[in-house]
């Protein structure tokens, strides 16, 4: 990055391709940051302007209007009234749809009147011909006084116009407004609100007013004349009304000059396909049956990604404790480091592909169309038809979900999202229902052909999705929040999705889940392994007095190393944990040893299966499942004589997993997406409370 | 006085002058204009939401909000 670099703001309506146009000019060169303060991920990229000029461009959120709704669109105004010249962009680049021009060009000339050099490149040109639109170009460049390319970012075509005019509207560096708001609504309004600073144009100034948002470089004295204009919200409010007709008008009178559409070409498939994905029954039995062919297809596919990940960390694991010097920092390496990150690195097969679906159903269009099905549903349960999306992310991971639900306007409905997402069966709850299930529940076949182990699985996705909408339910009718419920939706055309969008697409998500929970999931590892393999001072001794208890049993090296590592767990600090809580889950059928793995299942819920093969002293590099599970259906309960992992300790269990609030990383997010701590404690606590009390009656009623 | 939400699903209607303030700034901003054509294009199964075409904008609206929106009904018939 150099002082010359030119900073582009790339900014357009959602739908308009502006990201196949971000990606055609960035190509790999992206990163994503933060915006100082908020959460929304901040799209950067590099793009080659010519052999010497290099431009810096921000992807900003999509948005119909520089009038912000949702978190999202809110960051589009607070980057355009920067007036930072290190963060101020230097040109404003907007995308805009060539079927639904009209429309796009409202923001168009919303972002002129800041006096910010702007290129203007419609989009789809491709499909002009088709469409039966015909655009007088040079007449359109006059009329609005700008620079106008017709790309077709999707074929590659114009991007390199795209970059000339950047190149030409920064050196020209003129920036004169479209419409200037003020003649026309009342002139001596807008004069006296010009006359407050000469340092920000006309169109600034209003948009400080309607949308109270200063930037740093307005004084007190400016600020407190501003306050004085937002004084009377009724006119306010009228004056916004006038100033959008008043631009349509305007746009209208340029539009009828240079741009025709000849209707009777304008026909599509999007009649036929809405008749079919809206239809009051097949829309639903189609949205079904595909959620049932994405979950089938994850797991189908994600199963041999997910064992060469496990078995590759079990083996650098064991390489460095047989290569590396013995002590305390090979034991961190090998026991904590290690495991914790492959621990993060396993989800990412079942992550990806998920996200690899959810895009394609976005790319495509048809996402709008299950939002719209969806919403009245939803809406019952105090959501919105937009909640579909965060809930189907969830059974991915519930952290990429919460940051999904940002695009939800109305804080009610999107904190209500986000409190019962975790309700839904996330991929690290699958490895520990997947052992529970094969040891309790035979494997046989129902009616010839219904495997009952699936039916069980099954139902315990059902369960976590039922839940979440009673949960939804419950806060929708004690939650006295009072927001503007707003709701719109655009339907945008059908359209096949773009290899390139799809694949940043889910580069991005599956990277926000490994940064995310990674770091939270990795610290937890390695505090876990302290606490596992340190104790009080009578802990030393532990080796010694295993290897003399145990002399005249004849254990051979290896059976003693395990035997010796299972009674150091018992009596390190995470064993006197377990056996502290332990009179607390006995009722839910629960000895110290799950104990101590409920706790370690605080780093991430699938550590489950992996505290209790070392306390069943499984070997280590040997945690496939098949000797766990053996170790576990030998375990005896020493009160009862039967067998530990009995029918209702393993249901109670099943039942604790797909209520409580286990993951930290998810805890931590909701507390940075609702920026305090009340809600994610209300989550643990909440949540916990159910799990204890569903436990406790699902064990007390089977035994 | 009819709105959008008296509409049936085909039928084209034209928002009136009067329900300038009732729109909302954003449905405004996506063409919702007062004088515009608006066309019903689907009901959702539950009759909630609706799914318009104004301005050659495809949008999903609330009942509630069709409900503040009123319209003069064409005679002309959509072909």
């Amino acid at each position: 990055m150099s002082k010359n670099d030119i900073k582009v703001a790339l900014i357009g309506n959602p739908n308009t391709g502006k990201t196949s146009l971000f990606n055609q000019l960035t190509g790999l060169n992206q990163k994503v940051g933060n915006y100082p303060g908020v959460t929304v991920d901040k799209k950067l990229g590099v793009s080659k302007l010519s052999s010497t000029q290099n431009a810096i461009i921000t992807d900003l959120p999509g948005t119909y209007s520089i009038n912000p709704t949702s978190i999202d669109e809110s960051i589009v105004l607070k980057t355009l009234l920067k007036k930072d010249i290190k963060e101020s962009p230097d040109v404003i680049l907007v995308v805009a749809d060539v079927e639904n021009l009209k429309r796009n060009l409202l923001l168009f000339s919303q972002i002129k009147d800041l006096e910010i050099p702007t290129v203007l490149a419609i989009n789809m040109v491709d499909q002009m011909n088709r469409k039966g639109i015909t655009i007088d170009l040079s007449l359109l460049k006059k009329e609005l006084n700008t620079e106008v390319v017709l790309i077709s970012a999707r074929k590659n075509e114009g991007i390199k116009d795209v970059k000339a005019a950047i190149i030409r509207c920064h050196v020209a560096a003129k920036a004169s407004p479209l419409c200037g708001i003020n003649n026309q609504i009342d002139p001596d309004y807008f004069t006296k609100l010009k006359e407050i600073s000469p340092n920000y144009s006309l169109y600034e100034l209003w948009l400080m007013v309607t949308q109270n948002n200063y930037p740093e470089t307005v004084t007190k004295e400016e600020k407190e004349k501003l306050l004085a204009f937002k004084k009377d919200v009724s006119k306010l409010k009228k004056y916004q009304h006038k100033e959008t007709i008043y631009r349509y008008q305007e746009i209208n009178k340029i539009l009828k000059k240079t741009y025709i559409v000849d209707k009777s070409k304008a026909k599509d498939l999007r009649g036929n396909l809405d008749r079919v994905f809206t239809h009051k029954i097949f829309g639903y039995v189609f949205f079904v049956f595909l959620l049932l062919a994405i979950f089938q297809s994850i797991f189908d596919w994600a199963t041999l990604p997910m064992d060469l990940i496990d078995g590759t960390f079990a083996e650098i694991s064991d390489f460095a404790k047989s290569n590396l010097p013995a002590g305390v920092l090979t034991d961190l390496l090998s026991e904590g480091i290690i495991p914790g990150i492959g621990g993060v690195l396993i989800f990412i097969p079942q992550i990806a592909i998920l996200f690899l679906f959810i895009a394609i159903l976005e790319e495509t269009g048809y996402m709008s169309r299950v939002v719209f099905l969806m919403d009245k549903i939803m809406r019952r349960f105090g959501m919105n038809g937009k909640s579909v999306i965060p809930l189907i992310s969830g059974t991915a991971c519930a952290i990429p979900a919460i940051m999904a639900t940002r695009t939800i306007a109305s804080w009610k409905e999107r904190l209500i999202t986000i409190l019962v997402t975790p309700f839904t069966t996330c991929s690290a709850r699958l490895p520990v229902y997947a052992i529970l299930i094969s040891l309790i529940i035979p494997d046989i076949k129902i009616f010839g052909f219904l495997n009952l182990q699936g039916l069980v699985l099954l139902s315990l996705y059902a369960l976590g999705f039922a839940t979440a909408i009673i949960a939804a339910y419950i806060l929708h009718k004690t939650l006295k929040i009072k927001t503007k419920s707003f709701f719109v939706v655009e339907m945008p055309n059908y359209k096949l999705p773009s290899v390139k969008n799809v694949f940043f697409e889910v580069v991005e998500k599956t990277k926000s889940f490994v940064l995310e929970a990674g770091k939270i999931i990795l610290a937890l590892s390695v505090i876990l392994w302290f606490l596992a393999s340190n104790g009080p001072a009578s802990f030393d001794n532990v080796e010694k007095n295993t290897i003399e208890n145990t002399a005249n049993q004849n254990f051979s090296e290896k059976e003693l190393q395990q035997k010796i590592a299972s009674i150091k767990l018992e009596n390190s600090y995470i064993g006197i944990l377990g056996k502290t809580i332990e009179p607390v889950i006995r009722p839910l059928g629960y000895d110290w040893k799950i104990g101590i793995a409920l706790i370690t299942s605080l780093a991430a819920r699938e550590v489950f299966v992996g505290t209790l093969s070392t306390i069943y002293s499984v070997a280590s590099g040997d945690e496939n499942t098949a000797t766990i599970k053996q170790k576990m259906a030998s375990e005896i309960n020493p009160d009862t004589g039967k067998k530990r992992f009995n029918f209702p300790v393993g249901m109670s269990l099943m039942v604790f997993y797909a209520f409580a609030m286990q993951c930290m990383a998810t805890l931590a997010i909701v507390k940075r997406e609702t920026k305090t701590w009340k809600w994610p404690l209300i989550q643990l606590f909440g949540m916990g409370l159910l799990a204890y009390i569903a436990s406790f009656i699902t064990y007390q009623i089977l035994s | 006085m009819n709105t959008i939400a008296s509409l049936h699903k085909g039928e084209i209607g034209y928002i009136s002058e009067e329900s300038l303030d009732f729109i909302p700034l954003k449905l405004l901003e996506m063409g919702c204009l007062p004088g515009a054509e608006v066309e019903l294009v689907q009901i959702a199964p539950l009759k909630d939401p609706l799914y318009i075409c104004v301005n050659g904008s495809h949008l999903a609206i609330r009942k509630e909000t069709a409900l503040q929106i009123q319209i003069l009904k064409s005679e002309i018939l959509h072909v």
